[in-house]
């Protein structure tokens, strides 16, 4: 890579500052009800009282079931989206309720990459212009400068700067995620939000980006916030990890602790569901298989949401809401939000709900009894 | 004999860039109660093998054999082809709205499936059947939620239907191309858990199509490597991870982060894969094998056994003698296979 963009970077700490700061954040959605129900808005509960921090050089990986907020509360993050409530603090600024052009200035320090690399770029565009488009936004380079920073940046990310004038069609799925990367690169920012940035890719490639991402945050000093539905990749990328169901965070600690000691049962769900690519512990393993489905967001359960399917459930968990703190002991920085942490040890394969049936997802057939 | 067995199958499509070769012969075989798993990059050529046994391929230059129970499935006509598909074999999609039809009841569309091969059995029993199966797939309220249409089933759900309609009719093989690749981990686990379940039951042989080693080394018996439209490698399953010989399959598992355990870089494949319009002379494989050698890039591997395991095959210059190949691993690799346990 390229030693001259390199020189004036400074080095990652370990545990830098806090670069991200986010409290109680929450964000509706109000559903088109019909009209008979018209007096009662109704609302999806996308982010329902989100808090965590990231801190600079790190990642913050970000797993949870399809639906439960992940992309909403990166969205909101950026301020791509207005929140409904709660507080986003970026660099020591709080960016919550800035207007659309007070953010301009911080959107170079902010930057997306997204998921489909095919959906994302204009097929029409030449790839230099593409990843140029930030300077020309802001109005910064012109030119042959812009060429030349572009060229730059396509070096870092390891594509062709001879490529300038291609289309992105030109490029196979890799090539065109590292053209995501160069755009979200182009103005050197603080902070990228990675939301599923491999998920489309095969696993061959799916290792070149992730190397990548990882040589330029060591490289720049980049922060990630990292969404992947791989819970292998999150391992691999992450500081630490926050799981989310249905809008909250319900599990957050650094990424040993969490495969290690898993307190929440849906951590530890999540965790065991993963298919391990080894023959002889594929068969070993005791996993949790879920009953039903996430419940809708528009009426989230009562106290813990994830009660209907845990299969640690009591009526305490359908009466009050489980805070996110400290459980069983755990370091300041590892917290839980249940009422009944799971134990070192524990097999909550064979643990049974306490709560009546009406309060829980009945499940039938071959799975019910297995 | 096999319950299927497929010979030197190709396949190819004509396009405004060229030929398209899909599949560039391909041999396999599947018996009763058996997972095969097929793996490899996407444009492998894993759908197309699959969908065009079933008759699927429209506009394909197909030839080769692909014998069930005595009868070539490509000589076939579609009416006979389609009192096969279903019955005989289930399909089981990736994009489960793809093969639900979003206008009718789910229950409806079991029941037509059941009655379309069974002229005896009345609605009434078709439909008591369909809810049979929709328990038996793990669908809560399955009575009630039997005339629930496909929108109102949530992804999980609507994959587990589709596998209730694909076992409706009890077929002897199932075709799954990647049942699960769409869903959440946890879904997955149900999902993968049903299939599992209903084969123990019914014997059912099964055809696993996926990219996800994890799901190979849950499921399968054997595996079939594929790359570029061909085979590259064969084996049962502990071979394939344990002692596997072709650098793909070698570069596929390197590539994983739960690879090998904790690890600062992943070990990725350089390049992409070809095209399948402009092959390169030789081995597909060449322009990113860490091994390449010269007659690698002229001439074509054949598919040949390695070792003393006739059931071990391999698509590779490489010596078929693992002792060999194993001491090149150490020089051009630097490390040994993973931690081997005992066979
Ligand atoms: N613009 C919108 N209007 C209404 N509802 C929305 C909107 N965007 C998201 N939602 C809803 O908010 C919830 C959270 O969605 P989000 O896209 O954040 O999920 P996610 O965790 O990113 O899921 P995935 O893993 O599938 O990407 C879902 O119920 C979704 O349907
Ligand atoms: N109808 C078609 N016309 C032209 N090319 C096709 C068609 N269907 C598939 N292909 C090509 O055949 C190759 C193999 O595809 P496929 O079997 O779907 O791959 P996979 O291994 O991902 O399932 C790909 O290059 C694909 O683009
Ligand atoms: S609070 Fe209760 S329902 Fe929620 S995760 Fe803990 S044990 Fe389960
Ligand atoms: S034949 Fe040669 S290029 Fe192909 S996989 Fe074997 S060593 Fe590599
Ligand atoms: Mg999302
Ligand atoms: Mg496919």
């Amino acid at each position: 890579m390229n030693a001259e963009t390199t020189a004036t970077v400074p080095e990652p700490a370990a545990g830098g500052d806090v670069l991200l700061r986010v409290e109680n954040l929450v964000k509706y959605f109000p559903v088109q009800s019909s009209a008979f129900f018209r007096r009662d808005r109704e609302y999806v509960h996308a982010v329902d009282g989100v808090s965590l921090e990231v801190r600079q050089g790190q990642t913050l990986g970000l797993v949870g079931e399809t639906g439960c907020g992940k992309s909403t509360l990166a969205r909101c993050i950026l301020r791509l989206y207005n929140i409904t409530s709660g507080r986003i603090t970026f660099d020591g600024r709080d960016i919550s309720k800035l207007s659309a052009r007070q953010m301009r200035p911080l959107r170079r320090e902010m930057q997306m990459i997204f998921q489909d690399p095919y959906g994302s770029l204009n097929p029409r565009r030449r790839v230099g212009s593409i990843i140029g488009d930030p300077f020309a936004i802001h109005k910064t380079a012109t030119g042959q400068e812009r060429k030349r920073k572009v060229q730059e940046v396509m070096e870092l990310v390891g594509l062709n700067p001879e490529h300038f004038n291609r289309f992105p069609a030109e490029f196979s799925g890799g090539q065109r995620q590292r053209i995501g990367v160069a755009r979200a690169l182009a103005f050197r920012p603080k902070l990228i939000v990675c939301d599923e940035p491999v998920s489309a890719l095969d696993v061959s490639i799916q290792a070149q980006i992730i190397n990548l991402l990882a040589d330029l945050q060591s490289e720049l000093g980049l922060t990630y916030l990292f969404i992947a539905h791989d819970l292998s990749v999150v391992r691999h990328v992450s500081n630490k990890v926050a799981v989310m169901y249905l809008g909250q965070v319900t599990e957050l600690a650094p990424v040993d602790d969490l495969w290690a000691h898993p307190r929440h049962p849906y951590t530890d769900a999540l965790l065991s569901a993963v298919p391990v690519p080894d023959p002889d512990k594929a068969g070993q393993r005791e996993r949790i298989i879920l009953a039903g489905d996430v419940p809708s967001p528009i009426s989230p359960p009562s106290g813990c949401r994830f009660h209907p399917r845990c299969p640690k459930a009591a009526p305490t968990c359908v009466e009050k809401d489980p805070v996110l703190e400290p459980r069983l002991g755990d370091a300041a920085d590892h917290l839980a939000a249940c009422h009944f942490p799971v134990e070192d040890g524990e097999d909550i394969s064979k643990s049974r709900p306490t709560i009546s049936a009406d309060e829980r997802v009945i499940e039938s057939g071959l799975l019910g009894s297995a | 004999m096999a319950l299927l067995e497929v010979d030197d199958l190709h396949v190819s499509f004509r396009t405004s860039d060229g030929i398209v070769q899909a599949v560039r012969g391909v041999s396999f075989h599947v018996d009763a109660g058996q997972t095969l798993g097929i793996v490899g990059e996407s444009g492998s050529g894993k759908s197309v093998s699959t969908q065009t046994i079933m008759g699927l391929t429209r506009g394909a230059r197909i030839s080769g054999q692909a014998m069930f129970e005595g009868r070539d499935l490509l000589t076939l006509g579609q009416g006979e082809m389609r009192k096969i598909r279903g019955a005989e074999i289930g399909m089981i999609f990736q994009d489960p709205l793809s093969s639900l039809h979003p206008y009718y009841k789910v229950g409806w569309q079991i029941v037509e499936m059941i009655r379309q091969h069974d002229h005896d059995m009345s609605k009434a029993q078709a439909k008591a059947r369909a809810v049979e199966l929709l328990n038996l797939v793990g669908i809560p309220q399955a009575d009630r939620r039997v005339d629930d249409y496909p929108h109102q089933f949530s992804g999980g759900m609507r994959q587990r239907a589709m596998i209730a309609m694909a076992m409706s009719l009890n077929p002897k093989l199932l075709i799954a191309d990647e049942p699960t690749t769409a869903l959440d981990v946890t879904v997955q686990a149900q999902v993968l858990a049903v299939i599992k379940t209903l084969q123990e039951e019914f014997g059912t042989a099964v055809i696993l199509i996926t990219h996800d080693l994890g799901v190979v080394a849950d499921v399968a018996d054997n595996v079939q490597v594929m790359y570029a439209g061909a085979v590259m490698e064969k084996a049962d399953l502990r071979t394939t991870f344990f002692a596997h010989h072709h650098p793909y399959t070698e570069g596929l598992l390197q590539s994983l982060p739960a690879y090998g355990g904790e690890r600062e870089r992943l070990r990725p494949i350089h390049g992409q894969p070809p095209s399948l319009i402009n092959l390169p002379p030789g081995c597909p494989f060449a322009p990113r094998c860490a091994y390449v050698m010269d007659r690698c890039r002229t001439e074509v591997p054949p598919l040949a056994t390695v070792g003393t395991d006739a059931t071990h095959l391999s698509a590779c210059w490489l010596p078929h003698d693992m002792a060999a190949r194993n001491e090149l691993r150490l020089k051009v690799v630097g490390e040994p296979l993973p931690a081997q346990a005992e066979a």
